[in-house]
């Protein structure tokens, strides 16, 4: 066995148990291993470094009244309300803005930013808020102890804490009383290879295509060539933190 | 020191002998709920012997795989558990695997554990998040019947 | 100077004893059982929310955190720096600073959202993280203060209590420094991201640490029946007066530092303009009954042979630095943080751009008291069991 494990070890028991009974029923024939944590063909190969998830925003197409992305973003992670809104999760929320100075008015949705330097990662003393090796900034509830030092920290609010006991997760984003949690950037689906985050699919449906999603380090891809071209903005850029959501018009 | 009748080793192997025919019969038996998709099928992903002894092991490792580095689809998931060990009831309404006398609640109950797993992950198959299309064994490339185990002759796998 | 004699606490009759520590071990019960529902429903029977993340159990905690390490002065004061009136007081400081410590650490560890995986936080460490600091230098200051006290107690180890204690001096500092940190290195927020933070956490340390060492010690020595020197008292009076107006100063820096940068405008104002019930606290709680009181009561002539104003003056600085934390970490929470520079948020799905509302339940409150009382149990059953009170501290 490759595993590490606290398990007395099954060859020995085997030994033993099988001279004893005799028979040795269950005793597998020397030199079979199996191997524990194979992956099956199927299986995706993982997060790359190679990548880097991103999103681009437009708030120009953001409709007012509109909310597709949010509704979808909660029927695919499962997240529902109890009715209370202040401790109720928000993975997205459309934000509407209109300048001091000028009057001209904005509508945008906002969301975990995956930054690059992420502060909730930098604070969290377990190592629970972590990115991935393709920027994507997760919490690993394994390993969360609830202490809601990452909330503190995130200059977006990006994270929500889970209030009360839920059942019924969504295989999509298993989910528990007493962790922190925020938007995965769809990790089930990008892990699948499907590139499309479950709010761009929802923007997009409604015709809006104010979300776009895609790596920022391919030049290739729509986001990068768009992002190129044009003049975006990351929100609190004096942060430095190099977020991986930028957003257009705003 | 021999003040006792009958040595410690004498009793271990009176112990053993008496204990065998239990071991054996525990060691054979296989308990899958009823009703559920395990129950039709030949074995698990591994010996049963191996389920019971390293399922959390095996889960726990894929979980890292999983969380951390975006491996899916891994061999011992614990969605593709519940998929699998879930019973129905007589509506054809899949019972929580936690729920008395469910899989997993029959054993940890049985040996006093209580794993944290269910207090984030759900413990019935979840229908409306394609999970099939997650890549969560499906179609051909069934583990189960891809067992690679030389059984001694005569035995046959349960 | 005639030979110190240390005894047990004895505190007049058994009875009074023993129901005073019934009545802690009844607050305490009160307090875990309150834990125990916040953890069985989850967080939202709090009035903690998304928005106000720590709440009064947090403020609770901190408070008795900080005061733990500062109640470590006097101990310090005696030893490092060679105060001979404050050396015969130096076992209490200690078993205080163990006492206070181990009640702020216990209401912190039973509000975590999974209290359970503590575990976890003992083994995974983040070094980047000042909360994994913190876990070393809370677990390392029980240590090392249990060896301070060691060396104090024991004859036989009582040559290395110099060294102890400067690495016990040294510990305390970084521990504030830490707690203070906490908040200091929170880029995000207005109210937070300054380094002043940690400095000014280490001296708020030293003005409540003392308050709750010449309140319980006050206390016990009425319990006990035993002499309390008025002019041991005055030291630490005056000590207390010096720390009192230090606190004020850092405060004053702090807000005017703000006041100066126009994009902290906002929350300043916030503070001390119109936050409601945080202004409120800021200028009655934290100033009038925390600073101008107990200056009063410390340095007016009228007062300074009064051990009552002593005591009154203690009290006035552990309600002050209570305020005072809580508007740190609750007014700073409720103050919307700026995401949008030069917008104003018109509507939002997550109450940007508001100010939040936050009302403490009773639960947290019950909980937060029931750190005290630990912190209080620890200290009776220490000066009972330990000889840790001199015979005599008369003049």
């Amino acid at each position: 066995m490759s595993n590490k494990s606290d398990q007395p070890n099954m060859d020995r028991r085997k030994m033993i148990g099988g001279a004893i009974a005799a028979t040795g029923a269950m005793t597998i024939a020397p030199g079979v291993i199996l191997h524990a944590a194979s992956v099956s063909d199927e299986a995706s190969a993982g997060a790359d470094a190679k990548h880097r998830w991103g999103m681009l925003i437009d708030s120009n197409k953001c409709a007012d009244g509109c909310s597709a992305c949010v509704d979808a973003c909660n029927t695919e992670h499962g997240l529902k309300g109890h009715g209370r809104p202040a401790t109720d999760a928000v993975w997205i929320r459309p934000v509407k803005l209109k300048d001091k100075q000028t009057g001209r008015e904005n509508r945008l949705v906002m969301m975990c930013q995956h930054c690059e330097h992420p502060p909730c990662v930098d604070v969290c003393p377990t190592n629970a808020s972590f990115k991935r090796v393709d920027g994507i900034v997760l919490v690993d509830r394994h390993r969360c102890i609830g202490c809601r030092y990452c909330m503190m920290a995130c200059p977006y609010k990006a994270r929500s804490f889970i209030h009360e006991a839920l059942t019924e997760q969504s295989v999509n984003a298993p989910r528990g009383k007493g962790c922190v949690e925020s938007c995965t950037l769809c990790v089930h689906r990008v892990d699948d290879g499907v590139m499309q985050t479950a709010c761009q699919e929802a923007c997009s449906k409604e015709g809006h295509d104010a979300i776009l999603f895609g790596d920022l380090n391919d030049p290739n891809s729509e986001i990068s060539k768009t992002l190129k071209s044009t003049n975006s903005v990351q929100i609190r850029a004096d942060l430095e933190l190099n977020t991986g959501v930028r957003y257009l018009n705003l | 020191m021999r003040s006792s009748l009958i040595s410690n080793s004498t009793l271990l192997i009176l112990l053993a002998a008496l204990l065998a025919p239990a071991m054996q019969v525990f060691a054979e038996s296989r308990f899958v709920t009823e009703n559920s998709k395990a129950a039709s099928l030949k074995s698990c992903v591994a010996p049963t012997d191996q389920m019971r002894r390293n399922h959390m092991d095996y889960l726990q490792h894929g979980r890292d795989d999983t969380v951390i580095d975006g491996i899916r689809g891994i061999d011992y998931s614990l969605s593709e558990c519940i998929d699998c060990h879930a019973s129905k009831d007589q509506q054809g309404q899949a019972v929580s695997v936690t729920d008395e006398g469910q899989f997993c609640q029959a054993c940890h109950e049985y040996v006093a554990v209580s794993p944290a797993c269910f207090q984030c992950h759900r413990t019935t198959p979840d229908t409306q998040a394609g999970a099939a299309k997650l890549g969560h064994h499906s179609g051909d490339s069934d583990p189960h019947e891809g067992l690679d185990i030389q059984l001694p002759a005569g035995i046959q796998r349960d | 100077m005639s030979k110190m004699y240390y005894r047990e606490l004895y505190c007049g009759t058994p009875a009074r004893y023993w129901s005073g520590l019934a009545l802690l071990g009844v607050i305490i019960a009160i307090g875990l059982g309150a834990a125990y529902y916040m953890e069985h429903n989850g967080h939202w029977v709090t009035g903690m929310t998304n928005q106000i993340v720590w709440g009064l159990p947090h403020v609770f905690a901190i408070f008795l955190i900080v005061a733990a390490s500062g109640a470590l002065n006097v101990a310090s004061i005696g030893s490092v720096f060679g105060g001979p009136l404050y050396k015969p007081l130096g076992r209490y400081s200690g078993l205080l600073a163990i006492g206070l410590l181990a009640g702020g650490l216990m209401v912190l560890v039973l509000d975590l959202g999974r209290p359970d995986r503590l575990i976890v936080a003992m083994t995974e460490y983040n070094f980047k993280s000042i909360f994994a600091w913190n876990v070393i230098l809370y677990t390392g200051f029980f240590a090392i203060v249990g060896i301070y006290l060691w060396t104090m107690i024991d004859r036989s180890v009582n040559k290395y209590n110099r060294t102890v204690g400067f690495a016990a001096f040294f510990w305390r500092i970084a521990l504030t420094t830490g707690t203070g940190s906490i908040f200091g290195f929170l880029v995000a927020r207005e109210a937070y991201d300054a380094a002043v933070m940690a400095p000014m956490f280490v001296i708020m340390s030293f003005s409540y640490g003392l308050a709750f060492f010449i309140i319980t010690l006050i206390a016990a020595y009425i319990w006990g029946d035993r002499e309390l020197g008025d002019f041991r008292l005055t030291k630490l009076k005056n000590l207390l007066g010096v720390f009192v107006g230090a606190v004020f100063y850092f405060t004053l820096a702090y807000h005017l530092t703000n006041l100066y940068i126009t994009q902290h405008h906002g929350i300043e104002r916030f503070i001390l303009l119109d936050g409601g019930v945080y202004t409120q606290m800021f200028w009655i709680g934290q100033i009038f009954i925390g600073s101008i009181i107990p200056l009063f009561l410390i340095y007016s002539p009228a007062f300074e042979k009064s051990r009552w104003a002593i005591a009154a003056a203690s009290v006035a600085v552990l309600i002050g630095g209570f305020f005072q934390i809580y508007v740190i970490v609750i007014g700073g929470q409720a103050y919307p943080m700026n995401l949008f520079p030069g917008k104003e948020v018109v509507e939002s799905g997550f109450y940007d751009g508001q100010v939040m509302n936050y009302v403490p339940t009773l639960p947290e409150a019950a909980l937060g008291v029931a750190g005290i009382a630990v912190a209080l149990t620890m200290v009776a059953v220490g000066a009972r069991v330990f000889k840790v009170f001199p015979e005599t501290l008369e003049d």
